[in-house]
Parts: structure tokens; sequence; C-alpha cells
């Protein structure tokens, strides 16, 4: 087991981002359908389909998700935030009957997050909308949980494959403790190896010389 | 959309996700600030026109543009901030000296910076311990002997052991040296531990 010495800023838990995250930052540059609620002068070039100079009220468009935090107000002046259909009633209801059927990576690779993120628009379904996010949650952890630590040295990729990102990590940090657990067995754990960083750069140097 | 570049240097190094250090994206940083500017002219010319011809419309895209710059400097902000935390990380796998093709990723103040916090690191060592200091950069896995078999993965010339004893490194030589002499060209592969 290497001992890593690169430690990322994590993203932020619920409805909290982490301002030096990265995957918090990716995760809000996902896209929301949204309505104008007032008329946006001299910005109408952001809208492709208009040729108009200002972004006429009502319009609907998509406007990535730090954006619409940034604009909403709870007066609701400015714009109205639609709920993406995954998260709406009629796949909530999919979700909750049998949350491991669903292709959580195909719906989107944030499901959690950006269901987490959505709450901050005051819909009037949040309550439902948090409780289908935890149910979910609930019902796939146990099977990443085991998959993660019985697939020993073996392709994860089908495993892996229908996970959303919050799954994926939790994923990984099973394997890497499995994986570690397994080195400990064989008493690799005090065999002083080379770092993997310095190996992942001697690989990289290799392939820019040839190109 | 604003910001298309920004998330862009994001992606990068999002790419990059086990630790390494890309190039420096000068000319991407570069075409961020100037998107900057031009959002923060814009909104100097229509806050002044607001305020004057008291035209209150303009506020929802003042508030737009402003976002936007809010954005921009996240973005900047994260990429520098992730970058030095894998300049931090190279000073633990590496050591003190850096192999030329990984400064040359680095930009003139990356280098800086790491010339400073190899000082911080190292007065921090000396200051525990007792007299002569403690490396903490040593010892990552439990040491089990005080003396280790190891391998060399390649040439790397003449080596010089506390006693005085001057040991040539060959690829393929096995030898039998000091555990704390060895640790460091083990993390770099020049040396691979053999167990018995």
């Amino acid at each position: 087991m290497d001992t890593p010495s690169y430690f990322p800023v994590p993203p932020g838990v619920g409805m909290e981002e982490n301002f030096l995250s990265l995957d918090d930052i990716l995760l809000s540059q996902e896209r929301l359908p949204v309505r104008t609620e007032c008329v946006f002068p001299r910005l109408g070039f952001l809208e492709k389909s208009s040729d108009s100079q200002d972004i006429p009220e009502g319009t609907k468009m998509e406007l990535p998700l730090w954006l619409c935090k940034g604009l909403y107000e709870k007066k609701r002046k400015v714009l109205s935030v639609e709920l993406p259909k995954i998260y709406k009633e009629g796949w909530r209801t999919v979700f909750t009957a049998d949350p491991n059927v669903v292709d959580l990576h195909k719906m989107g690779p944030y499901y959690y997050g950006l269901g987490s993120q959505m709450l901050h628009f005051d819909n009037p379904e949040n309550p439902d909308i948090a409780n289908a996010l935890l149910q979910t949650f609930i019902g796939r952890f146990r099977r990443t949980m085991d998959s993660s630590q019985n697939a020993y040295n073996e392709d994860t990729s089908v495993l892996v494959g229908r996970l959303d990102c919050l799954e994926k990590v939790l994923f990984r940090s099973g394997q890497n403790s499995l994986n570690g657990f397994q080195g400990w067995e064989k008493g690799q754990a005090a065999q002083l190896t080379a770092s993997s960083l310095v190996l992942n750069y001697r690989k990289r140097k290799l392939v820019d010389v040839q190109s | 959309m604003f910001c298309e570049k920004a998330i862009e240097l994001i992606r990068e190094l999002h790419r990059v996700s086990d630790g390494q250090l890309p190039a420096f994206n000068e000319d991407g940083l570069r075409q961020v600030l100037q998107e900057m500017e031009a959002l923060y002219e814009q909104n100097q010319a229509d806050v002044s026109e607001a305020k004057a011809a008291g035209r209150g419309d303009l506020i929802p895209s003042i508030k737009l543009r402003h976002c936007c710059l809010l954005r921009n400097q996240r973005c900047v902000v994260a990429y520098l901030y992730d970058r030095l935390l894998r300049i931090r990380a190279l000073r633990w796998e590496y050591g003190s000296v850096l192999p030329a093709n990984v400064r040359f990723h680095m930009s003139a103040e990356e280098v800086q910076w790491f010339g400073q916090y190899k000082k911080s690191l190292a007065s921090f060592m000396r200051s525990i311990g007792g007299q002569e200091g403690l490396d903490v950069t040593q010892d990552m896995k439990p040491p089990k002997s005080l003396y280790i078999q190891v391998r060399c993965l390649k040439d790397h010339g003449e080596f010089e052991i506390d006693d005085g004893t001057v040991i040539l490194l060959k690829k393929n030589s096995q030898h039998f040296l000091p555990r704390w002499k060895c640790e460091q060209l083990i993390r770099q592969g020049v040396l691979e531990h053999v167990m018995s």
C-alpha cells in the first residue's frame, strides 16, 4: 500500500460546496433548465436561438448551476429554476421502487451532488427530493460496499460503470483498504516500494519521448 | 457562456487525478484574466449608467456579470491551489531535488514556493527530536531491521555510506545496506527492496 502525499480538497457535504474543491466546481457546471422572470439587457448573445440584444422575460434557457445559485432570489423576481427530470415525481418513484437497477452514471454523473444543490431553490417538492436521494443512497450502499470489499485483483469496470461519482469515491476507498489489508497479510507492509507518483512520471516521460 | 476557459483549466487538472503535475497553463490563465477584465469594465460602465440615468433594469445583467467574475476567480484560485498541493506532494515523494522534466512544468512562482516549503519543512525537522533533528520523510513504513537487501534497477554511479565505504551501484547488482541510506533511492525507483 503506497501512502499518498497528494490530498486534494474533498467535495462539500450536503448542501454546502467547498470553494476550492475541483469536484464541486465541476459539479456546479451542470446545466439546469430555467425560466427568466425579468429582462437581462445587453446579454442577448448568451441565448443563441434569438437575435435580440437583450434576453426578454419568460425565456426558457439552460444555465449552469453556479449561475443559477448566484442569480436566484427568494422573491423570485429574477429566475425560476425547473427541476431536472431525474428529480421529478416520475423518476423518484422509479428510484425508490428499486434503487439498484438504475444506472446513475448515465442519469448525470453527479446525482447526489446535484440533487443536494437543487434544495437551494425553494421548490415545494424539496422534502420529497431530499427523501428520495437518501433512500436511493441507502438502497444502493450495501451493494457498493460488498462489491468493493470482495473484488480483489479483477476488472471492476462492470461494477463501477453504473455508479455515480460519490459512490465511485466510496468504492475506490473500499478497494484501497482491501488491497492494503491483502498486502499486509502477505507481508508486503514492511517492504519499501517506489513511490507511485515517481513511477507514473517515468511512464509519462517515456510516452512523451516516443510521441 | 462565460467562464468556459476557466472550467477548462479545472478539467485539465481533474483529468490527472493521481496527483501528477501537468504543465502550467499560462496561456489559459491569461485568457481567464482578460475575460475578467472585460466583464469588470462592462459592469463599471453599466453601473455608472444605472446611477446616472436611473436605469435600474440594468441591475440583473450587472449581477450576472458579477457572478461570472466570482466564478472565474473561484476557478483560478482552485487551479493554483490544487497545483500547490501537487507540488507539496512532490517534496514528500521525490525529495528535495526535483528532476528537470517536473521542474519544467512549474511556473517561476511555483518553483519559489517549493523552495520556501522545503525550507519550512527542514527547519521544522531540525526543531524536533533533540539535537540532530528528526527526518520525518523517512520510515514511511514501520522498519523491521536496520539493514536491508536491495537490488539496483539502474546505474546510479557511486554511493558512499556512513563508514566511508563507496559502493558502485550498477544495474542488477545486489547489496546489503543500511535502511536509512536507501529509503530515498528506493522511493525514487533506483533501488528495489528485496524481501527474503
